[in-house]
């Protein structure tokens, strides 16, 4: 049985559906089998940062309804054979999302898949509640901002409150990916640290996004920043937060400034 | 980026630390603010079944700490509905 994974926010434009193809790429790159599901009907975006924006024929809302099958909706990844596509609708009614359509197609996710990895949309609306209704395990996508970091505690809660595991009165598992983190303006102590963050939300660490042109130029090219260019750093800090995810044990590096007498004189046309 | 730290340059990653911290402890607490007030329509429901009152007589309040949460319910009763009842 596969697991379900949901990534979520609360805040808008904070990383959710970069975080999601990322982990995808990275879990995929394991040889593991990966389907990322697109929960964002009407503005779905999944597909674009994806780079299946043409591919889409069939889309989660016509599986709900059962004018498709879920093997006529799911897209094979062209770079990697093990990492599918569930995308979301653009045009139908949000309220075609019903509870039971989603139980059913989770259910049938996790029988043919190792991971299932959900988009969720911003927000605290029933699209959000749906998304991360069956997941086993909630990433918690926060930049260190203050309006991200209290939606990502009004999410905290959520979880712990409208999922079917916190009805059955089992703990959600849940982490923080702290992304778009510029450890030069931390250390100026103009961005929350890592710690002050940790310390507000209480939550496990997953890992640690540094701020970079590498996510833009990925999403660009529509490919996941993992198999865009795997050596960068966002890279990097993924396939740790996936080989975490996947239950190994990666210690956690706060990127810092490890930048020598040259660094330092040029250093900040890129911070 | 270190001479603007001599010259006085305010961090602004404290306050925002501080604002969020006081901010969500507040949230946090009053997160039962939903339940407070089902409960306080539904106990005036229950009551006004037998006893005649006014709807902003009945306060629901709920106090919580970290230990134990208390739900305090104040219910004023007028003399005369108090003596038709009894």
């Amino acid at each position: 049985m596969g697991k379900v994974i949901v990534v979520t926010s609360g805040k808008g434009g904070v990383g959710k559906t970069t975080s999601t193809a990322a982990l995808g790429g990275a879990l995929a790159q394991r040889n593991e089998k990966v389907v990322v599901v697109d929960f964002d009907v009407g503005l779905r975006n999944l597909d674009l940062v994806m780079g299946a924006e043409r591919r889409v024929v069939y889309d989660l809302i016509n599986v709900i309804q059962g004018d498709a099958k879920l093997s006529q909706a799911l897209i094979r990844d062209k770079r990697l054979d093990t990492l599918f596509l569930l995308p979301a609708s653009q045009t139908r009614d949000k309220d075609n999302l019903t509870p039971e359509g989603v139980e059913r197609v989770m259910a049938d996710l996790k029988r043919h898949f190792d991971w299932i990895i959900c988009d969720s949309p911003a927000g605290i609306e029933r699209g959000a509640t749906l998304a991360m209704r069956h997941a086993d395990v909630a990433v918690v996508v926060t930049n260190p901002e203050v309006s991200s970091v209290r939606d990502s505690d009004r999410i905290i809660g959520l979880l712990d409150a409208k999922t079917a595991k916190a009805e059955r009165g089992e703990r959600m598992e849940k982490h923080l990916l702290l992304t778009r983190y510029d450890a030069n303006r931390a250390e100026r102590g103009d961005m929350l640290k890592v710690d002050d963050v940790l310390e507000i939300l209480s939550i496990p660490l997953l890992g640690i996004v540094p701020e970079s042109m590498d996510v833009l130029r990925a999403s660009n090219i529509g490919a996941p920043v993992t198999l865009a260019d795997s050596r960068s750093a966002p890279a990097m800090a993924y396939f740790d937060a996936a080989r975490r995810l996947a239950g190994e044990d990666v210690p956690i590096t706060i990127p810092g400034e490890k930048r020598g007498i040259f660094g330092k004189i040029f250093g900040r046309r890129a911070a | 980026m270190n001479i603007f730290s001599f010259f006085g340059r305010k961090q602004t990653a404290p306050a925002a630390r501080e604002r969020l911290q006081v901010l969500l402890a507040h949230e946090r607490s009053s997160v039962g603010t939903d339940l407070v007030s089902l409960l306080r329509e539904e106990i005036l429901e229950v009551i006004a079944k037998h006893v005649q009152l006014d709807a902003d007589k009945v306060q629901v309040k709920m106090d919580r700490n970290e230990h134990v949460s208390i739900l305090e319910i104040d219910v004023e009763i007028p003399l005369k509905a108090a003596a038709e009842a009894a």
